[in-house]
């Protein structure tokens, strides 16, 4: 996984809640048996003017010029600024590797749906949960300032608005240390495969019928 | 000793060790597989050198790519295809407990077969790369949906890791009027919480209304916890579980049988438990639902009007509103019952089980499918739902009515097969997401229980099963 330390990053404001993982990633990809390649058909629908289908050629299909993704001030963005529930659905992993892919590195919005937000971390990327009051503010600052850009610090837990204004956010310790140091967690669990075994070998003696 | 809710004993009995910050490594049980969020998993895996923990903890099916029709012709979509494959290949080289491939007679969709063989008990974790895992939470199990990192985290260490949600209770007493099902109580629920009012918490569901859910019910009600935004759903320990489990195949037996009861008995919130939020209905108030929007907590009983986002007072739901609308090609203050549908779709991990189809059946039983309605897809929930089905005669009465009789799957619940809505189609549907697109792109998606799909099957518009009798 890669590791998040520091981001200066362009912000894309996106004023929609309840964004779902459908919209983030429309089923007909899902059918990858890969990890990679999501990114350009990252919201699909909203993004694009046709139907898009795995297989086809993105850079020759009309994009819709009103989607936020796609307006000019908007390239090259890495934080997303989203509004209320966002990743709501399914649990498909593949809305943040598309996400990922697209090159976003880190979403703030008041609130997430609690197994995309889970799933964020597993794949480099920081969701940030703001007051509903501060997402207003960064979502007026970013409207009003093209080429808005948000400093996120995770080690000191800080987003830096350009004006130098700074908020804080929460993250678990185990969450932090994984993503700073870019961790594989299976193999951090591992180290506790005594403790797993033991507490197994407990469980099968209490209820064997779980082990049939 | 202090009071513990279900959900307090099912966590501290599956804690494996606890980090100073409350991250816990939870003990897994049961591991459900399907081919959509498993392959990338077996692929890191099979990079990292790693073995399966404990085969025997995984139950494991193809449905969310399966063709519903021409079996014999296999599947046709050949990227869907190149998926059910690589599961079938992964399952034979890591090995399962059970594994029901495409087209064999026990196929299903995962969150029915689980219950009917028994794979899923009570005080179990059970974990699947879906969201719907919250389904099993009805058997007294923490049941819950993960992504493909934790599918192979699971894997690899039969462990999650995880920190604990809050608790909520949602407690409908009463009794259920006619024509109110499991439903009907789910969506009504989401209308009074959002679809964000349950994030972070593990909902238990209590009261005289659910303890007068048959299991079904009850597997209905726990499915749609997530679309209230809380990743489990769970119900207590009763003699209804006990009794829908005896005698399945992966149930215990004999004396191992009494002492996992003995132990199951307990798997009920103490009295004076404490909770972290307490949500209540009336469920003599509850009517039949119908979903008005693109969101399942934009929904209304059957006798309302289209809202009116000109009545909105926020502005984000002014806004949401109007969109919704715009979508779903509909103007504010229609009635509901005037609304016509051009697919009816009765399936999906909500409503495919055999008590669903009954429902469906008893209300279509001797009469025609209306013309305006040009596809009404009846795909049950497992190859056991369906023989089951045949067996009853219900297949005859639906062919009779026009409808179709398919084999089990996901189908059109979310349409990765070939089963869908055209843009601008509008469906009846007994699944539990009307999101954009879900059903097909520029679908439109109306939620409602099975008697309510068939119903409007009937009428060709959305009716007030109450009055059709
Ligand atoms: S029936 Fe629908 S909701 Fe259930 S597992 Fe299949 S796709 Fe998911």
């Amino acid at each position: 996984m890669k590791a998040f330390t520091q981001l200066h990053g362009l912000v894309c404001a996106m004023d929609r809640a309840n964004v779902d993982t459908d919209a983030i990633i429309p089923k007909q990809f899902l059918k990858s048996i890969k990890r990679s390649g999501f990114g350009p058909n990252l919201f699909d629908e909203w993004r694009y003017l046709d139907h898009g289908e795995p297989g086809m050629d993105n850079s020759q299909r009309p994009l819709n010029p009103d989607f936020e993704l796609n307006l000019p001030r908007y390239a090259g963005a890495q934080i997303l600024l989203a509004r209320d529930n966002f990743g709501c659905g399914s649990s498909r992993e593949h809305a943040p590797w598309a996400i990922e892919d697209f090159g976003f590195r880190a979403l703030i919005a008041p609130s997430f749906a609690d197994i995309f937000f889970n799933n964020c971390f597993k794949n480099g990327l920081l969701p940030i949960v703001q007051p509903a009051e501060v997402v207003d503010q960064l979502f007026r600052e970013t409207q009003e300032a093209e080429g808005y850009r948000l400093h996120i610090d995770l080690a000191a837990q800080t987003i830096t608005t350009p004006s130098g204004q700074v908020f804080s956010f929460d993250i678990t310790e185990h969450r932090k240390a994984c993503l700073l140091n870019g961790w594989d967690e299976i193999g951090l669990t591992l180290r506790h495969a005594d403790e797993i075994r033991a507490f197994e070998d407990k469980r099968k003696q209490e209820q064997p019928w779980l082990f049939a | 000793m202090s009071s513990k809710t279900l959900y307090d004993k099912l966590w501290e009995s599956h804690i494996v060790r606890q980090e100073a910050d409350g991250t816990c490594l939870i003990y897994i049980d049961r591991h459900l597989v399907h081919e959509v969020t498993s392959p990338q998993a077996f692929e890191g895996l099979k990079l990292a050198g790693r073995q399966l923990w404990r085969k025997s903890s995984i139950v494991s099916t193809a449905d969310h790519n399966t063709p519903t029709n021409e079996w014999d012709k296999g599947i046709q979509d050949p990227i869907s295809r190149t998926q059910v494959e690589t599961l079938d290949a992964n399952i034979r080289e890591f090995g399962a407990l059970a594994y029901y491939p495409f087209k064999n007679i026990n196929q299903g969709i995962v969150h029915v077969i689980g219950p009917e063989h028994g794979a899923t008990l009570p005080g179990m974790t059970v974990v699947c790369g879906d969201s719907h895992t919250s389904t099993h939470g009805a058997f007294a199990a923490l049941a819950h949906g993960i992504g493909t990192s934790e599918v192979e985290h699971v894997m690899a260490t039969q462990t999650l890791v995880a920190k604990k949600s809050k608790a909520m209770l949602v407690r409908v007493d009463g009794e259920l009027g006619f024509g109110v099902t499991a439903k009907d109580v789910a969506l009504a629920i989401i209308g009074k919480i959002g679809t964000a009012g349950g994030t972070g918490y593990a909902i238990e569901f209590g009261g005289s209304a659910i303890r007068g859910l048959s299991m079904e019910g009850r597997m209905t009600l726990c499915n749609m916890a997530i679309e209230g935004g809380a990743r489990a759903g769970m119900v207590a320990f009763d003699e209804k579980t006990a009794e829908y489990l005896q005698g399945r195949e992966f149930a215990p037996k004999g004396e191992q049988w009494d002492k996992a009861v003995a132990y199951w008995n307990t798997l009920k919130s103490d009295e004076g438990a404490q909770f972290d939020a307490v949500v209540e209905l009336d469920a003599s108030e509850i009517a039949p639902q119908v979903t008005w929007g693109t969101s399942p907590e934009q929904v209304l009983p059957v006798t309302a009007v289209v809202p009116n986002p000109a009545d909105q007072a926020d502005p984000v739901k002014q806004a949401s509103y109007t969109r919704a609308l715009q979508y779903m090609g509909l103007e504010a203050d229609t009635p509901i019952t005037d609304i016509p549908v051009d697919k009816v779709f009765i399936g999906s991990c909500t409503n495919s089980r055999i008590e669903d189809l009954r429902a469906a059946a008893k209300v279509v039983k001797g009469r025609k499918k209306a013309d305006n309605v040009k596809l009404v897809l009846i795909v049950p929930g497992s190859g056991l739902v369906k023989r089951q089905a045949e067996e009853e005669g219900l297949d005859k009465i639906f062919i009779d009515a026009g409808f179709e009789w398919r084999e089990p799957g996901c189908s059109m619940c979310l349409a990765m097969n070939a089963d869908r809505l055209e843009p601008g189609e509008r469906c009846a549907s007994t699944s539990n997401r009307n999101f954009e697109g879900r059903q097909g792109q520029g679908g439109r998606t109306h939620l409602v229980s099975p008697e309510m799909a068939a119903a409007a099957a009937i009428a060709g518009h959305f009716v007030d099963i109450r009055s059709f009798a």
